[in-house]
C-alpha cells in the first residue's frame, strides 16, 4: 500500500487571477534591475562595435570632414610598396616593412616561447611533484604579470650588452645595433613564455588517465606516453595556446618600442633596428603630427590592419579548440 | 626468451636513458622560466641601487636624474586606479551576472561570450586608439578648442572639459574598457562555482531573483569575484600602450587636483573633485620616458622606478591572495 500526499494549490484553483502579472513594485524593480544589468553585459558588444567603427571610419570611409586613410592611398599601394616613410617630404605608405618587422619578432618571440613553453608545459603536466608545481605555477604567474614596460628596459639594458652583443658581435662577427629585433624578440619570447606554458599543460592535463594506463599497459616508457600519447591528444589546445601566444606577440607594443627601435627597414637581419606596426602608432602619438593629416590618418590604417591580424588568429585558434578537440568519455 | 623479448631488452636501456634526457630537458625549460624572472629581478634591482631613496619617491621629474622622482607618476597611477576600479567593476560584475543568473542560452548570450574571448586578445594599444578617438577628442564633435561645461552639484561645481583631452578620467575610462572583459571572466567563473542548491533555498524561503543574487549568491562568490577584479588592476597599473596613445604627458611637475601628500586631502578638498579632470602621468609612463633619454644616468632613474611599479604590483597581488585566503576559509557548503 502507497500512501499518496494530495498537493493542491487552492488559491490558484480559486482564483486564477493570481496567475496573471501585475503590476508591483518589487517586480517592476526586479525588471528595471534585469534591465541595467543587460546594459552592463552590452558594454562589451559597444567597445568591440566602437573598436570597429572608429577604425574604419578613419582608415576606410570617412564619415566627418575628414577624408579618411584609403580614400587617399590605394589599397594595393599599401600592401605592395616596399618604403614607409610617412614622415618624410616624399610619402610612401607601404606597409610591408612594419609587417616585416612585426612578424621577424613575432618569429623569434614563436621560436623561443613555443618550444620552452611546451617542454614546460609536458614537465608541469607529467613530470613535477605537486611541490615543484606549488612553486614553479606562481612563479610562472609571476613572470606573466610583469608589465611589459620591464621586458623592454630588460631588453636594452641586458639582453642587447650583455647576451647579443658578447656572443654575435665580439664571438662571431655580426654587427648588433644598440636598437635591434633579436633583443625585442627575446624579451617578447619570455613574455609569451608563461602563457603558452598555462595553456598547453590545461591541454595536457585534460586529456584522461585512462590513455596514460593504456600506453604503460603496453610497455611504453613515460617518454613514450608523454610525447606519442598524450601530445597528440593534446594537440588542438596546444595549437590554440600557440597561435594565441603569437597573435599577443604581434599585438606587443611597449618592449617592442623601447629594444626594437623606430626604423621602418623591410629586412630579415635581426640584429637591425626595425619597426613594427604597434611601435609605429605609439611613435606618431608621440611626435607632433597634426592630427586629420594623412600620417595622422595612417596611424588607423595601420591599427586597423593589426586588429583584423589578431582576430584572425584569436578566431582560429577557437576555430581549431572546437573543431580538432577530442572529446573522451 | 623469443627473440621479440630480447630486442625489447636490449632496447629498454636505451629507452630510458632517452626518457630521462627528455625529462631534463623539460626540466631545464620550466627552471628557465624561473632563472630567467630572477636573473630580471636581480638585475633591475642592481641597476636601481643607490637611487632608490626617499627623495625619488616624493620629488617630481627633474632634468637632472640625481633629483628626479616618481611623485607625479605615483598619484597619476593611483588615481587611475581609483576610476578604473571604480568604472569597470560595477559594469564588469554587472554584465557578470546579466550573462550567468539571467541571460538564457539565447544567440545573444552566445554572442557576447563570444565577443568577450575575443576582446580579451585585442592589443592594448587598439584600445589607445579607441581612447583617443572616443574619449580624448569625442570624434572631434567640440572642436579643437576644448569647452568647459560646469556642473554644480551640491557642495562643488565641476568643471568638465569637452572634449574630455588627456585627462584621468579618459584614460581610466580607456583603461577600464581594457581591464572589462577580465573582470566579466572572472566574476563568471566564480559565480558559476556558487552551488545551485543555495539558489534554490533561497528561492524558496520566497526571495525574488534579485533578493537570491544579493543577498546569497554575491556574497558566496566575493572571494573569486575580488580576486580576478584585483588582477585585472594590477595589469591596469602596468599597462603602458594605452596611456601613451592616449597622451598622458612624460615631463609633469604637479599631481592631479595638487594633491600630492595623504595631508592634503584635507587641506585642499576642492583638488579631489578637480583631479579626474586634470592632465597627468602614470609611473609606467615615466619609466619608457626615462628610459628613452640618451643619458645613461636614467637607466637608472628608470630602474628604480621599475622597482617602484613592482612593489606596487606586488603589494596588490598579496591582497588579492591575502583576501582570498581570508574569505575562503569562511565559505563551508
Amino acid at each position: 500500500m502507497s500512501s499518496t500526499v494530495e498537493v493542491t494549490i487552492p488559491s490558484v484553483d480559486r482564483n486564477p487571477q493570481l496567475l496573471i502579472r501585475r503590476f508591483s513594485p518589487t517586480r517592476a524593480k526586479e525588471q528595471a534591475i534585469r534591465f541595467l544589468l543587460f546594459l552592463c553585459a552590452l558594454l562589451s558588444v559597444a567597445t568591440t562595435v566602437g573598436i570597429i567603427f572608429v577604425l574604419v571610419t578613419e582608415a576606410v570611409v570617412a564619415v566627418g570632414p575628414n577624408t579618411a586613410f584609403f580614400q587617399e592611398v590605394s589599397v594595393k599601394e599599401f600592401f605592395t610598396e616596399t618604403r614607409w616613410t610617412p614622415q618624410f617630404s616624399e610619402q610612401h605608405f607601404g606597409v610591408l616593412p612594419l609587417l616585416a618587422g612585426t612578424f621577424l619578432i613575432a618569429g623569434i618571440a614563436a621560436l623561443i616561447a613555443l618550444p620552452v613553453g611546451l617542454a614546460s608545459a609536458i614537465y608541469l603536466s607529467e613530470y613535477a611533484s605537486p611541490r615543484a608545481r606549488n612553486f614553479i605555477k606562481p612563479t610562472l604567474e609571476l613572470l606573466a604579470g610583469i608589465p611589459t614596460i620591464v621586458y623592454g628596459y630588460f631588453a636594452l639594458v641586458f639582453v642587447t650588452p650583455y647576451l647579443l652583443r658578447p656572443i654575435f658581435q665580439d664571438w662571431l662577427g655580426f654587427d648588433v645595433d644598440v636598437f635591434n629585433a633579436a633583443s625585442a624578440g627575446i624579451v617578447v619570447g619570455i613574455m609569451i613564455l608563461p602563457m603558452v606554458s598555462s595553456l598547453s599543460e590545461d591541454a595536457l592535463r585534460a586529456v584522461p588517465r585512462g590513455l596514460r594506463e593504456a600506453g604503460y599497459a603496453l610497455g611504453s616508457t613515460k617518454l613514450d606516453v608523454s610525447v606519442k600519447v598524450v601530445l597528440p591528444a593534446a594537440s588542438s589546445g596546444i595549437a590554440a595556446s600557440f597561435l594565441l601566444a603569437v597573435s599577443r606577440a604581434v599585438g606587443e607594443t611597449m618592449a617592442v618600442t623601447i629594444a626594437a627601435g623606430m626604423t621602418p627597414a623591410l629586412t630579415l637581419n635581426p640584429f637591425r633596428s626595425v619597426q613594427t606596426m604597434t611601435s609605429y602608432i605609439v611613435n606618431v602619438s608621440l611626435g607632433d603630427t597634426p592630427a586629420g593629416s594623412i600620417a595622422y590618418q595612417s596611424l588607423y590604417a595601420i591599427a586597423l590592419t593589426l586588429f583584423c591580424i589578431t582576430l584572425a588568429m584569436n578566431v582560429l585558434s577557437q576555430f581549431v579548440l572546437r573543431r580538432f578537440r577530442e572529446v573522451y568519455e | 626468451m623469443s627473440n621479440l623479448d630480447r630486442v625489447f631488452e636490449s632496447r629498454l636501456a636505451a629507452r630510458h636513458r632517452r626518457g630521462r634526457v627528455f625529462a631534463s630537458v623539460c626540466m631545464a625549460s620550466t627552471w628557465f622560466a624561473v632563472g630567467v624572472l630572477v636573473v630580471l629581478l636581480i638585475g633591475v634591482v642592481w641597476q636601481s641601487a643607490g637611487w632608490l631613496n626617499w627623495g625619488f619617491l616624493t620629488n617630481f621629474d627633474s632634468r637632472h636624474p640625481e633629483q628626479a622622482g616618481v611623485l607625479a607618476g605615483l598619484w597619476g597611477s593611483l588615481w587611475l586606479v581609483l576610476y578604473t576600479t571604480l568604472f569597470s567593476v560595477p559594469t564588469g560584475i554587472g554584465a557578470a551576472l546579466y550573462l550567468e543568473e539571467y541571460s538564457r542560452d539565447t544567440w545573444l548570450r552566445r554572442l557576447i561570450q563570444v565577443n568577450l574571448s575575443n576582446l580579451a586578445g585585442v592589443p592594448s594599444i587598439v584600445y589607445g586608439i579607441l581612447g583617443l578617438t572616443v574619449f580624448v577628442r569625442m570624434f572631434g564633435l567640440f572642436g579643437s578648442q576644448p569647452k568647459v561645461v560646469e556642473v554644480s552639484l551640491i557642495f562643488v561645481n565641476l568643471q568638465i572639459p569637452l572634449p574630455l583631452g588627456r585627462t584621468v578620467i579618459a584614460a581610466a575610462l580607456t583603461l577600464s574598457l581594457l581591464i572589462l572583459p577580465v573582470v566579466i571572466v572572472a566574476a563568471q567563473e566564480a559565480l558559476r562555482a556558487v552551488p545551485a542548491s543555495i539558489r534554490h533555498a533561497s528561492y524558496a524561503l520566497g526571495a525574488t531573483q534579485w533578493q537570491t543574487i544579493r543577498n546569497q549568491v554575491l556574497p558566496a562568490a566575493l572571494p573569486g569575484i575580488l580576486t580576478g577584479v584585483i588582477l585585472a588592476i594590477s595589469r591596469a597599473i602596468g599597462e603602458t600602450a594605452p596611456l601613451v596613445m592616449i597622451g598622458a604627458l612624460t615631463y609633469v611637475a604637479f599631481t592631479p587636483g595638487d594633491i600630492s601628500s595623504p595631508a592634503d586631502v584635507f587641506t585642499n578638498p576642492h583638488g579631489i573633485v578637480e583631479a579626474p579632470f586634470d592632465t597627468f602621468t602614470a609611473l609606467p609612463i615615466q619609466i619608457f620616458n626615462w628610459v628613452s633619454r640618451p643619458k645613461t644616468e636614467y637607466q637608472h632613474v628608470a630602474a628604480a622606478g621599475i622597482v617602484v611599479l613592482l612593489a606596487v604590483l606586488l603589494v596588490t597581488n598579496a591582497a588579492a591572495i591575502f583576501l582570498r585566503h581570508r574569505f575562503q576559509k569562511r565559505i563551508r557548503w
